[in-house]
């Protein structure tokens, strides 16, 4: 009781536009999650039949994503239906606050919808049970189609809500999906929902292709592709499925990214045996060579402010990250620890670079702050790799690859996402094995 | 306190002894330092010259095995002059995808200048890094990273 009474003080010296009583600190692994009941909507007994769509039961579904983003959070903990105990159509409109709070719960989400004229129009509520309070009331007016999408805004804004944070669940992840044998592993592009729903394959796996990643609009994806046995750097619109090549590179090009504006692609270009850093402006075609060097200069990711470069290089040896400024300036080495560092990738936020360890036989993806202080290490694994953040700088997503016979036969490969304060470790759901993942910024934004 | 101490040197005798016969049963002829010496994933491109050589973890240096086997292979170009060859770089599965594909192009590459060399005409080679996608063997032993750490010289067809 006495905690709940200063975080309440707190509140209202900081917080002066609220009253909440609620808040989610996300800074640290949350051991003690937010019991939050989550209504189902209620649907509009006068809504129509859409094709294909279960409306009697939508607003149903649309809760139990919510549900199930906000589990995936680690930070919350959606209560059993069974126990709730108003209809949803009454809570929505008025909840019996000391009723909610007899099962325990802190917040509640309520809401309702209908279909009209072949537009779904949603609204929910999100209660503050401490406080007895509304703290936020919205609707949505979108094709019914859109019903997933709308599942998830409502999770980000009530993430934003409660923690004051961005939320990352209206994004999507693009990856490799993996088939067949290891010698002969069939790879296709693939990009799904955050939460593993509505899969699409991008490419047909006629060509091995590797390491896509989004445009900051999420329209482009770049990526490395072996088409006519020519490992190139392509770009691939999504939309409209139309793919090219980038540049005219007399050998391989490989480990594209984007740079923050979206204008240029930045990447490694491979000529006989040395591996350099070299940007292409998407308009003007024009190449800019920005690392010279005899040793392997590779995966190369921008600062959100465009104004620096990290990348690995074997220059000293074995491979450790290095930072310089986007014109290939003033190159410094970030990582002085035990062990053979790689694929350094900026963190939105612009505060921390996450990479890839490798040490004594173990691989570890960890952060660091960008001048290579206050490393840590989130996770240890036998084989695991390629770190992309959520649009939020929150959580990372990477791949894993697990033996799955004891003699070192057999193996499997899976996307799996943890915070960044260690906590929270989650094996992501594919269709079938996945590696190289990347995170979209927020759809909606 | 001393009796761990001595517990642990103990221990450390008996693991050193398992590491040293096992070293000297199976190990021993398949590999040198950890560079593959076997012949068991070796194909070739005529009698006697062998279609492959073997790296050290994250090195592309020749060693002396390997430059035996490229000086068959050029003897074996120069004899077939309209023969073109394409070198594979390949790297083991211990390594970022990124890094290994720049480092199967290393590999690739100083096979080529090795077949140079020996007046070999560059045209008649080219090179592709497949890093580490298409292993040749697809166990994860220390054994298969060491077949896998390779160049392989390919007939183009």
């Amino acid at each position: 009781m006495k905690k709940i009474a200063i975080s309440f003080i707190i509140f209202l010296i900081f917080n002066s536009y609220s009253f909440a009583l609620i808040k989610v600190d996300i800074t640290r692994g949350n051991l003690d999650p937010l019991p939050i009941a989550v209504s189902p909507l209620h649907v509009d007994d006068k809504s129509e039949n859409i094709k294909d769509l279960d409306v009697k039961n939508l607003g149903a579904s649309i809760s139990s994503i919510i549900e199930k983003n906000f589990k995936s959070t680690g930070l919350f903990n959606p209560l059993k239906k069974e126990a709730f105990v108003q209809k949803p159509d009454i809570a929505h409109l008025k909840p019996r606050f000391e009723d909610w709070r007899l099962i325990k719960a802190q917040a509640l989400v309520t809401g309702k919808l209908s279909i009209n004229e072949n537009k779904l129009k949603v609204e929910f509520r999100l209660w503050d049970l401490t406080a007895s309070k509304e703290m936020i009331a919205l609707s949505f007016t979108t094709t019914p189609s859109n019903w997933r999408r709308v599942a998830h805004i409502i999770s980000d804004k009530i993430y934003e809500r409660l923690t004051g944070e961005d939320g990352y669940f209206d994004t999507r992840i693009i990856y490799v999906a993996e088939s067949g044998p290891k010698d002969q592993r069939v790879k296709k592009l693939a990009i799904m929902d955050q939460d593993g729903s509505r899969t699409k394959y991008l490419t047909l796996g006629n060509e091995l292709v590797l390491t896509p990643r989004f445009n900051p609009s999420n329209q482009m994806v770049t990526y490395l592709s072996y088409f006519r046995n020519l490992p190139r750097v392509y770009l691939l619109d999504i939309e409209t499925g139309k793919q090219e090549v980038v540049g005219n590179f007399p050998g391989m090009t490989f480990a594209p990214r984007f740079s923050p504006d979206g204008k240029k692609i930045i990447m490694s270009f491979a000529k006989d045996g040395n591996s350099d850093i070299y940007t292409m402006d998407l308009e003007t075609r024009i190449v800019e060579r920005i690392t010279d060097h005899s040793s392997i200069d590779t995966s190369p990711s921008y600062s959100p402010d465009g104004k620096y470069i990290s990348f690995n290089s074997d220059r000293s040896g074995l491979q450790q990250i290095y930072v310089m400024k986007s014109d290939g300036s003033n190159v410094k080495r970030i990582t002085f620890g035990n062990g053979i560092y790689g694929t350094p990738v900026w963190s939105p936020r612009g505060d921390l670079i996450a990479f890839t360890k490798m040490r004594k036989g173990k691989f570890y993806i960890g952060v660091m702050r960008s001048d290579g202080s206050g490393e840590r290490l989130l996770t240890e694994n036998f084989y695991q790799e390629a770190p992309s953040w959520s649009p939020n700088g929150r959580v990372l997503v990477f791949y894993r690859e697990t033996k799955s016979g004891p003699d070192g036969k057999g193996f499997s490969a899976k996307l799996w996402s943890i915070d960044i304060t260690g906590y929270n470790e989650r094996k992501i759901q594919t269709e079938t094995d996945a590696s190289d993942p990347s995170w979209s910024s927020l759809l909606s934004k | 306190m001393k009796f761990n101490k001595n517990l642990k040197n103990v221990l450390l005798i008996i693991f050193a002894t398992l590491a040293l016969s096992a070293c000297s049963t199976a190990k021993k002829s398949q590999t040198s330092g950890d560079v593959y010496t076997g012949t068991d994933t070796v194909e070739y491109l005529a009698s006697g010259v062998k279609d492959r050589v073997f790296f050290a973890t994250n090195k592309s240096s020749l060693t002396s095995a390997s430059r035996e086997t490229l000086r068959k292979q050029a003897t074996f170009l120069r004899k077939n002059k309209k023969l073109n060859v394409t070198i594979e770089g390949h790297a083991d599965e211990r390594g970022t995808r990124e890094y290994n594909l720049a480092l199967g192009e290393r590999r690739a590459n100083a096979v080529k200048d090795y077949l140079m060399t020996y007046g070999i005409s560059g045209k008649r080679i080219s090179v592709i890094s497949y890093g580490k996608e298409r292993p040749v063997n697809s166990e994860s032993t220390p054994l298969a990273w060491s077949q896998n750490r390779r160049s392989v010289t390919v007939k183009v067809k």
